[in-house]
């Protein structure tokens, strides 16, 4: 069985090592914190300029003043620090942050990442996507295997414009994990009862062993 | 000098002209100064371009200023959530200059700074960087981006002073101190506007020296997207 959004998630919560400053874009990264380690010590950065975020409030708790990067209400934790947005991605672009994990529409075996445009469709903005896969240490995607015509969505080349060249380093889909590695994607485990036929099969982008 | 107006209206007094340029603080809908948006709509100010990182909702925030027409271009880096937005842009009234989040931050904080321009990794590769310097650092190419500077920055604060020093609250601060600084003029709306002294010297976060004017006004703080968990 592939695996569902919340076995992605699952999965890509093993990325996470104790101490790390991690930064989840939204939809299925979001749910990755539900899976953190309890012994393990991760802080959440949201881009908007708050390190250290904690759950969803309750009715009460709710602040206008206090939201995430998808503009949801949160709420703070003893270690909280806020800041402005240049001081904020001061901290992405400069490489402070280990690990973001996010979303995606297609991934080359070269790394490139295109997740904020599909030309003739409305275009909505970048956000802080660019910035973040430009300086975040770590890029890990999680998206779909293919897509709902059943297309790879892992490419020899992006068809979709870029948000950023060579930068993933792992690709969580629901059929397994794979590595970006010289020469195309390396296959780093495959999801329950998933084959390698399977994976090749539905798979545009070169893999290698 | 005099920093302390009674509101929006006055506080924007000779400040507007057909055709320039503002940058706008606030996140979403979180920590916009509400009151100027409001007033600037009202003096029907036309041809703006306005650096923001969102554009508002329908109906509020900088949305408000787009039901007369009064944008020319917005800088951003995310613009949906706004229907009427969208109307415009697709019949061509209505420029965007897309940014990435924090290029846009770094822009207006350069520009603030003193600083034309800076080198950033940020959109190599895409078309951010498309027509723009490419230069190699150390075996890595970046892009050239150019600082920002708007002829008024709105910003609003928590709390300030009569000086204008001003005091932010959790994510309300966002983009108003890098907008604080990159305004020709600053206007500045709090939510509390105390005598000098009474802020915490050690927790200003934008002196004085960048905000010429600033008033105390009323917040509705729309929420954008309410999520709670069960109590």
């Amino acid at each position: 069985m592939p695996w569902d959004r919340n076995q992605m998630a699952e999965r890509a919560a093993l990325e996470l090592e104790d101490g790390f400053y991690v930064n989840l874009g939204i939809g299925i990264p979001t749910l990755v914190s539900n899976y953190v380690p309890e012994d393990y010590d991760i802080t959440l950065q949201s881009e908007n300029g708050m390190l250290g975020m904690g759950a969803f409030p309750t009715e009460e708790e709710i602040d206008p003043d206090l939201i995430n990067a998808g503009k949801q209400t949160v709420t703070e934790l003893e270690r909280t620090s806020y800041f402005s947005s240049s001081q904020s991605f001061a901290m992405i672009r400069g490489g402070h942050i280990n690990l973001s994990i996010l979303g995606a529409m297609e991934v080359s075996e070269t790394g490139d990442l295109a997740n904020w445009m599909i030309p003739g469709r409305l275009v909505k903005g970048m956000g802080g996507a660019m910035d973040l896969v430009a300086g975040v240490q770590r890029i890990v995607v999680i998206m779909d295997h293919a897509n709902k015509a059943g297309e790879s969505k892992l490419l020899k080349k992006c068809s979709l414009p870029l948000t950023g060249q060579g930068v993933v380093d792992r690709v969580i889909t629901n059929l397994g994990v794979f590595d970006i590695v010289e020469g195309g994607l390396r296959l780093v485990e495959l999801a329950p009862e998933v084959t390698m036929d399977e994976v090749h099969e539905k798979t545009e982008a070169a893999i290698v062993i | 000098m005099k920093k302390v107006y009674s509101a929006a209206k006055s506080a924007l007094d000779g400040l507007l002209f057909d055709g320039m340029t503002i940058a706008a603080g606030g996140f979403g809908l979180c920590g916009i100064p509400e009151n100027l948006i409001q007033s600037i709509k009202e003096s029907g100010v036309k041809n703006l371009t306005i650096a923001s990182n969102n554009a508002g909702v329908d109906g509020f925030g900088l949305g408000l200023l787009l039901q007369d027409m009064q944008v020319k271009k917005m800088i951003s880096s995310y613009v949906g959530e706004n229907d009427l937005f969208m109307q415009q842009y697709l019949a061509g009234d209505l420029e965007i200059e897309f940014n990435p989040q924090g290029t846009l931050a770094e822009r207006l904080r350069a520009g603030g700074a003193g600083i034309p321009g800076f080198y950033t990794a940020t959109g190599v590769g895409t078309k951010i960087a498309e027509g723009k310097e490419l230069k190699e650092f150390d075996g890595k190419t970046y892009v050239l981006e150019r600082g920002l500077k708007a002829d008024l920055a709105i910003v609003k604060a928590w709390k300030g002073d009569e000086q204008g020093n001003l005091t932010y609250r959790k994510t309300a601060m966002n983009f108003n101190p890098e907008c604080a600084t990159a305004g020709t003029v600053t206007v500045a709306e709090v939510e509390e506007l105390v005598p000098v002294g009474a802020l915490d010297k050690m927790s200003i976060h934008t002196p004085g020296v960048y905000v010429q004017r600033i008033f105390e006004g009323k917040h509705e703080k729309r929420i954008e997207q309410r999520t709670t968990r069960a109590a």
